[in-house]
């Protein structure tokens, strides 16, 4: 799911925020990668990023992972995602 | 070595593949699915992969496809997870400093084969793999993909007869896991050489259509205008070593050196300004301040006459070019910021040897 800033999604609260500004594709996935190791099955990892790929990548990595994607989300010319972590 | 001892065939045998996204590793492991073995790929980021990056950081092109990680959305094609791996780090050195020394620009391919192969057979071990795979084909790359470099791979990466090459394996030596009946052998292919059709014909059989195009090359190395910019880096600092911000910097902007001393990284669009402006510590930023016109680094060791000349040729790059005087300011981080008022520099006065 993407959204726009004014479309009324209600983002969930995250376990964990990553911050993966100014890094570039693939690193904010390996970063997310990293933090949702730590967390324990349905609890969800915010990630901030520049790189506008997230918003292609992060679903892709969420379905061949088995993680659940909830959205992301456009805010000026950063892209937010949030990811819960899979069993 | 914690290798499988017997010939029994385990259930499931389990394979581990380096998938780039590209059509041969997404054949490679394609051909192995089918054969009922469990396949699972690793992906390796060494900071130099072109994929999508220039698409991150320019303004995207009218009806360009959006930035996508290939490998990513391959295995999501092939329904496979993918171990993305970080090895930045340790690329350093093999970047720096390959023993079997670089191709036709700063690519060290058969140095970057062997690290790769050598990490994945790692995980294959500790992750529980019976073998390694990749979608070499023999012949279709000078430097890494020939009959005398298939064997270097192999010895010097630790993976010996444990890894295997499904495009190309009828022209190589029985491998561990053919040699175990792992692997129906007559179920994977010969193909050699730069010819891609029996690939593409591979491809049209399995239903295989969405795959990038094999133009784009691996990795920023093999560039010759972006090895040009790290040999300068190099050069001018003395050193081969490099950060990972110095390697992204290298994708971004025009770069100028008007001296050993200091380089300049112009801006050429607005998504571009936007990613400069996120490098501002440990540097300066030059940017107009009444007009549009690009974000400029300047990096080195700029003295004030030198940040004055950044400012006049920034300027040039601005909607003020034509102007007799535009109003630049030079922020150097952590809150000092200084307006010059600068002559923006006449075409002429910009020397051909300044740009990198
Ligand atoms: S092109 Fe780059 S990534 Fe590909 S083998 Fe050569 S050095 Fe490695």
């Amino acid at each position: 799911m993407s959204v726009s800033e004014d479309s009324g999604f209600d983002p969930p609260t995250p376990a964990c925020v990553v911050d993966a500004r100014r890094l570039l594709c693939p690193m904010p996935i390996i970063k997310v990668d990293a933090a949702i190791r730590n967390l324990e099955p349905d609890q969800v990892v915010e990630v901030r990023a520049t790189d506008p790929g997230l918003e292609h990548d992060l679903p892709a990595w969420c379905r061949v992972n088995g993680h659940r994607f909830l959205g992301v989300r456009r805010a000026g010319r950063e892209v937010v995602g949030w990811v819960a972590r899979g069993e | 070595m914690n290798m499988p001892s017997t010939t029994d065939r385990p259930t499931p045998v389990r394979a581990l593949g380096l998938l780039s996204g590209g059509l041969d590793s997404t054949l490679a492991a394609r051909l192995l699915m089918d054969q009922g073995i469990e396949v699972e790929c690793v992906n390796f980021h060494t900071g130099f992969c072109i994929q999508s990056h220039t698409g991150a950081m320019r303004n995207p092109k009218p009806g360009a496809p959006p930035p996508r990680h290939d490998a990513l959305h391959a295995a999501g094609n092939l329904g496979i997870r993918l171990h993305l791996v970080d090895i930045a780090e340790d690329y350093v050195r093999i970047v720096t400093d390959p023993k079997h020394g670089y191709g036709k620009n700063l690519n060290p391919c058969l140095d970057c084969k062997i690290f790769m192969v050598q990490k994945a057979f790692e995980m294959m071990q500790t992750m529980g793999f019976h073998f390694l795979f990749t979608g070499e084909v023999l012949g279709q790359r000078p430097m890494s993909q020939r009959r005398d470099t298939f064997p270097v791979i192999d010895r010097e990466s630790g993976a010996g007869g444990w890894l295997l090459r499904p495009l190309t394996a009828l022209r190589m030596p029985l491998t561990e896991p053919e040699k175990r009946g792992w692997v129906d052998r007559d179920r994977l292919m010969g193909f050699s050489g730069r010819n891609r059709k029996p690939q593409m014909a591979l491809a049209a059989q399995m239903g295989i259509q969405d795959y990038p195009s094999p133009a784009g090359g691996c990795c920023f190395l093999t560039d010759e205008n972006y090895a040009r910019k790290l040999r300068d880096l190099w050069e001018y600092r003395g050193s081969r070593a490099y950060a990972m911000e110095d390697i992204l910097l290298l994708k971004a902007g025009r770069h100028l050196r008007p001296a050993p001393h200091f380089k300049l990284v112009i801006g050429r669009d607005e998504s571009e300004n936007h990613f400069l402006s996120g490098f501002v510590e440990g540097r300066a930023l030059v940017r107009a301040r009444d007009l549009p016109g690009p974000v400029t680094l300047v990096e080195g060791t700029p003295s004030a006459d030198d940040l004055v000349l950044a400012c006049r040729l920034a300027a040039r790059f601005g909607k003020g070019r034509e102007l007799s005087e535009v109003a630049m300011v030079v922020d150097s981080g952590g809150g000092r910021k200084e307006t010059h008022l600068v002559v923006p520099m006449p075409t002429h006065e910009i020397q051909e040897e300044w740009y990198v």
